[in-house]
């Protein structure tokens, strides 16, 4: 009977750190994050009221939270997209038989680059780059492509779209190195055998690769969408979400709702509905996987 | 008419593989080269590569100064001990995964599995009045136990994975020969798993040192900053310092850069294992 009891628990006891820690430090947070949000200025205020939906009232009729919300959209989608190419086109060319391995090697070294650098070097290393007097307007007036200086991060009409350039660059490696991964894995008979058929290069790629490559593709486009939905070093630390709003996004938006403003419910209640969007994409991305197993 | 095309073939990979080395490796080289030169030779015009002051003095600038020198200590100590941790305790949970049925299983997995989509800042408002009250606020502590929310899933799922393909007989016949789960989990199991758990090792380590959100609230004083905050600290302090921040960013990029050249294979393996299978 001891034996069978202790035989039991074993599981459990190799699992209590790790049930100890997400408890209090996940599972409990989760909570305490969804209970502030349904009470009125929270942890500012001693006797909190309750009250319901209204902070998710007062969020969603907000003009600049919906504002932050088409941000993000933009910043992730063309983010995804730009992801996407780069990587499969990288990827392919590391892939092709005209290289030998040693040029492979280096060039894969060279494109996987950007994954190297935390958030803050790239910030500071593209404002440098991105600067009216920097290396970039240099080129540009230089080549006459522009005449005047741009002022990339601090013009209201084109600091959305650095930023999104400077995400793209940091995030195409990791689809790069997935996608030749996948690439490699894929095996020759199934060339062969549509070379067989007739088929040229573009329908070998579109008849061959891409299903081949599906199962990956769409784990990448899932997984980048939940990364890319939350950045907020990148975006807090090049234009901290300005000029006046123009990088605005939903994560820089919580942020400021609750470290600049001290408006802890309203934060809160930005922060629930971007789990919510985020537990979706994650339980899709589970069952995808599970499918795939 | 073949050959032609394969040659046309030939050119664009070629103009594609420049083109793409400019776009991944300039902003690079731009930070390293602006590193070696004064702050006045920065924004000078034209730029150049190398400048006739070609110097370390920003280096130097930074190692002297014991304020900038402890962001990269506590960063080490953090990313190491963040590291330790989540090995030890991720590879006792995914022992339990591996090796036994029990109640809740399947919940607990499917938990620790959602944990990779659970935004940050989405705890970090409860996670202040937390480790406030736990009195864990501006202590290493405070991101130690934080980090380590958003490491263990990964290691968890990557270990269960390495323990499942090796036969469960082993275990048996450590404890046959009188030993315990225990003794077999990490005198038999452990030291055959080690490729996989560097690349584990490598990618929480990244994880810890590239952490910026817990690090910016929940610590306070320059003494408890890591270099992600450090460096974007130096930013508001000298606004003008550009070359120290280069030298800073050099020095806070070089133990990844370092891990990945020397162990390439192993970090690959750890980074593209979420979505290749």
């Amino acid at each position: 009977m001891n034996s069978k009891l202790k035989k039991t628990l074993t599981p459990y006891g190799y699992l209590l750190p790790t049930l100890i820690l997400m408890t209090i430090l996940l599972v409990i947070p989760i909570i305490m994050v969804i209970r502030y949000s349904l009470y009125d200025n929270v942890i500012a205020n001693k006797n909190p009221a309750f009250v319901g939906l209204a902070n998710y009232v007062t969020v969603l009729s907000d003009h600049d939270f919906w504002n932050a919300i088409g941000h993000t959209l933009f910043f992730v989608i063309i983010s995804i997209i730009a992801h996407m190419l780069i990587g499969m086109t990288f990827a392919l060319i590391l892939n092709t038989r005209y290289l030998g391995a040693r040029t492979k090697g280096i060039f894969r070294a060279v494109y996987a680059l950007p994954w190297m650098f935390t958030a803050s070097v790239i910030a500071i290393t593209w404002r440098m780059v991105l600067d009216p007097n920097g290396v970039l307007n240099y080129i540009l007036m230089t080549l006459h492509i522009t005449s005047e200086k741009i002022t990339f991060l601090a013009s209201r009409d084109i600091a959305l779209q650095s930023v999104t350039l400077i995400n793209i660059w940091s995030g195409y490696p990791f689809y790069m190195i997935s996608i030749l991964a996948g690439l490699q894995g894929i095996s020759p008979d199934l060339y062969e055998a549509a070379a067989l058929d007739g088929a040229d290069a573009i329908h070998s790629f579109t008849g061959v690769t891409i299903p081949q490559l599906k199962p990956i593709l769409i784990s990448l486009i899932m997984l980048d969408f939940v990364w890319t939905l939350q950045q907020f070093a990148l975006i807090w630390m090049t234009t901290g979400g300005g000029p006046v709003n123009a990088t605005e996004t939903v994560s820089t938006w919580i942020y400021k709702q609750g470290f600049t403003k001290f408006q802890y419910s309203m934060a809160s209640t930005g922060a629930v509905i971007l789990l919510i969007v985020c537990t979706i994409i994650g339980i899709l991305y589970v069952r995808q996987q599970r499918a795939e197993a | 008419m073949i050959g032609q095309k394969k040659l046309w073939v030939k050119i664009l990979i070629v103009v594609i593989l420049i083109l793409g080395a400019i776009w991944a490796g300039f902003p690079v080289v731009w930070m390293i080269s602006n590193s070696f030169k004064t702050n006045a030779e920065i924004f000078e015009l034209p730029p150049r590569l190398i400048t006739e002051n070609f110097s370390f003095t920003a280096y130097a600038k930074i190692f002297q100064n014991p304020e900038q020198v402890r962001f990269f200590i506590n960063s080490y100590i953090i990313s190491g001990i963040v590291v330790i941790l989540t090995l030890f305790i991720g590879i006792m949970a995914a022992y339990a995964f591996s090796r036994f049925e029990f109640k809740g299983k399947s919940v607990i997995n499917t938990v620790i599995v959602a944990v990779q989509a659970v935004p940050p800042i989405t705890l970090l408002i409860p996670y202040l009045s937390l480790i406030v009250s736990l009195k864990l606020f501006n202590t290493f502590g405070a991101l130690v136990l934080t980090y380590l929310v958003f490491t263990l899933p990964y290691c968890i799922l990557m270990v269960t994975g390495y323990l499942n393909t090796m036969p469960k007989d082993l275990d048996e016949a450590v404890m046959i020969d009188g030993g315990s789960r225990w003794t077999a989990l990490w005198k038999i199991l452990i030291p055959s798993a080690i490729p996989g758990l560097i690349s584990v090792g490598m990618y929480t380590f990244m994880q810890a040192w590239n952490e910026y959100l817990f690090a910016l609230t929940l610590t306070k004083t320059n003494d408890m900053r890591t270099v992600p905050v450090g460096i974007n600290l130096l930013m508001g302090q000298h606004a003008y310092e550009w070359n120290q921040m280069m030298a800073m960013s050099v020095l806070g990029s070089l133990p990844i850069l370092v891990l990945f050249l020397f162990f390439q294979k192993y970090f690959i393996a750890g980074m593209t294992a979420g979505a290749v299978k």
